[in-house]
């Protein structure tokens, strides 16, 4: 359709400031990272790699990255493995059961993070889970798996079903079924499952700030508290290592991707 | 499509109605210890502690402070709605009229935050916001002198939108991308002007995706604790910062569970009315 000159320039416009405005800003912690003084104050000065050496060599900063690593690893796998299951059960249920089932089993995304926390909070004092490595693993995982239980009931949807019962009438068994037929067609849906609940988790701050303690703290704890404390740069070396790390993994999963559509041409 | 399975299922097996309920149950087992079990909890100390009754709730009812608080978490939710809308429409409504190649970009650029750290976003805006930030060396450069941006109300806006921003784009886009444009075209060949042919046509059929995102959005930010603990003052807290406050400083678990309860039922309440809203979106798509 043909757009008006003013129009268009005025909606290109709009469109590189709202742009701007997404990705800009979250730029702003890469110089600030090579700051010479302990400040986060604009303009940085000097220039000097002391914070991201402190983040490697400061137990306090190194022990929350590989506490984070831990514990989304195991939730990636614990989730995807429920999420999945339940997709599937779901899948198979009558449309109004499993509508609301659907319904509970997303409420994790919609309840109010600080309700959750301190609902959390008050069960874990009892069980004596506060500062625990299954403490966290068990709140993350409920958190992360609506993001499981999305990217595979929608891999589902667009599974031809007739497929499963091909592979039966050629005598294939339900298990072989499952693995040489449906495992492979729904894999793109659980791996984005996966890597959506080992993201949910890395990132999770919330349930984290109240289940935390001295000695079990995950990189988000540590931040959030670096930044309330004092103006510590290594906060703004962590931000650019996690801004890359997400760079490097976005990019290679586009270049994945690409590399399968035209090699399926 | 699941309506017309659901039947011939049925009738083909009905002893498999509980191995689908088996595969579920793991998930749902945790989902009752991990979340039902202490949003209970929470409600059943705001109604017990410290004595059983009503009090929690009339506190906060009549306390001042609290409905200031109150109201303030819906104001700043609303403003961040609204300016994600406005910021959003024009973005989505370009992403549906570019090439495949310049969509790929503005698309990364709504992913991108996504996956960036929420914290680290949000440490970015203390950066930029703060005195001697970025946003005021700029200001001052131009003469503007001492404006505060963070712990005010604006700095909290500011940043909450920008972190929502994608909420509101995607569903927009999904709504405008199904959007018939010969229906704009037809409106203008009867003699409607751009302007009019745009509210009377591409508006009306686009709302549906700006309802979806704009509830999206508020329900987020109703809740929001980080950025408003980070970006804020005294005078921009939230609810969800006064509730971290009694339990974790005050150990007042019941006026704190109160108050997470109202926060959770204005929550559920804007969903349930957002329900029809959503059934409307359905029937029109299918029609």
């Amino acid at each position: 359709m043909t757009m008006h000159p003013l129009t268009r320039v005025l909606l290109g416009l709009a469109c590189i400031l709202v742009g701007l405005w997404l990705v800009a800003p979250t730029l702003v912690v890469v110089p600030m990272s090579f700051n010479e003084n302990k400040s986060l104050a604009f303009p940085p000065q000097g220039f000097s790699w002391q914070w991201y050496q402190n983040f490697v060599t400061n137990p306090e900063w190194s022990t929350s990255f590989f506490n984070s690593l831990k514990v989304a690893v195991v939730v990636a796998i614990l989730a995807t493995v429920l999420g999945t299951l339940a997709a599937f059960g779901l899948d198979r249920m009558r449309a109004r059961p499993a509508g609301l089932l659907r319904m509970l089993l997303l409420t994790p995304m919609v309840v109010p993070g600080v309700v959750l926390a301190i609902g959390i909070y008050a069960v874990y004092l009892d069980a004596r889970l506060v500062g625990t490595m299954t403490g966290f693993v068990l709140a993350h995982t409920i958190l992360a798996l609506p993001f499981v239980l999305i990217a595979v009931q929608a891999s589902l949807e667009v599974f031809d079903k007739r497929l499963e019962t091909a592979a039966a009438s050629l005598g294939a068994g339900r298990i072989a079924t499952f693995r040489t037929v449906t495992l492979p067609l729904i894999a793109p849906g659980i791996l984005s499952g996966l890597l959506f609940a080992f993201v949910t988790s890395f990132d999770e701050i919330i349930v984290s700030l109240f289940i935390t303690s001295p000695y079990m703290k995950t990189l988000p704890v540590q931040i959030f508290t670096s930044i309330t404390r004092d103006a510590d740069p290594t906060v703004a070396a962590v931000g650019t290592i996690l801004l890359c790390a997400t760079t490097i993994l976005i990019g290679g999963g586009l270049l994945l991707l690409g590399r399968d559509r035209r090699s399926s041409l | 499509m699941s309506a017309s399975d659901a039947p011939s299922e049925r009738a083909a097996s009905p002893r498999r109605s509980w191995g689908p309920l088996a595969l579920a149950l793991p998930a749902l087992v945790l989902l009752v210890a991990v979340i039902g079990y202490p949003l209970a909890t929470i409600v059943i100390r705001s109604f017990t502690e410290p004595q059983a009754g009503l009090q929690n709730y009339s506190w906060f009812f009549s306390t001042p402070v609290n409905l200031v608080v109150l109201q303030r978490t819906f104001t700043i939710s609303a403003w961040v709605t609204l300016v994600c809308v406005f910021c959003a429409y024009p973005f989505a409504y370009a992403m549906t009229a570019v090439g495949p190649k310049l969509r790929m970009l503005l698309t990364l650029c709504v992913l991108i935050p996504f996956w960036v750290s929420g914290v680290v976003r949000t440490l970015s805006w203390v950066i930029l916001l703060q005195d001697s930030g970025v946003i005021n060396s700029m200001l001052r450069s131009v003469g503007l002198d001492g404006v505060r941006l963070i712990r005010t109300q604006t700095g909290v806006i500011i940043g909450m939108a920008q972190v929502l921003l994608p909420f509101m784009v995607l569903p927009l886009y999904s709504v405008m991308k199904g959007i018939d444009l010969r229906l704009v075209q037809a409106a203008r060949s009867l003699g409607a002007g751009p302007i009019r042919a745009f509210f009377t046509v591409y508006l009306p059929l686009s709302l549906p995706g700006v309802y979806a995102g704009a509830i999206i959005v508020f329900i987020l930010a109703l809740g929001f604790y980080i950025t408003p603990a980070l970006l804020g003052g005294p005078r921009s807290t939230m609810l969800s910062t006064l509730v971290q406050n009694q339990v974790l400083s005050l150990l007042q678990w019941g006026r704190g569970g109160a108050m997470g309860v109202v926060l959770l039922v204005a929550t559920f309440l804007l969903l349930a009315l957002a329900g029809p809203l959503m059934r409307q979106r359905h029937k029109q798509g299918t029609r």
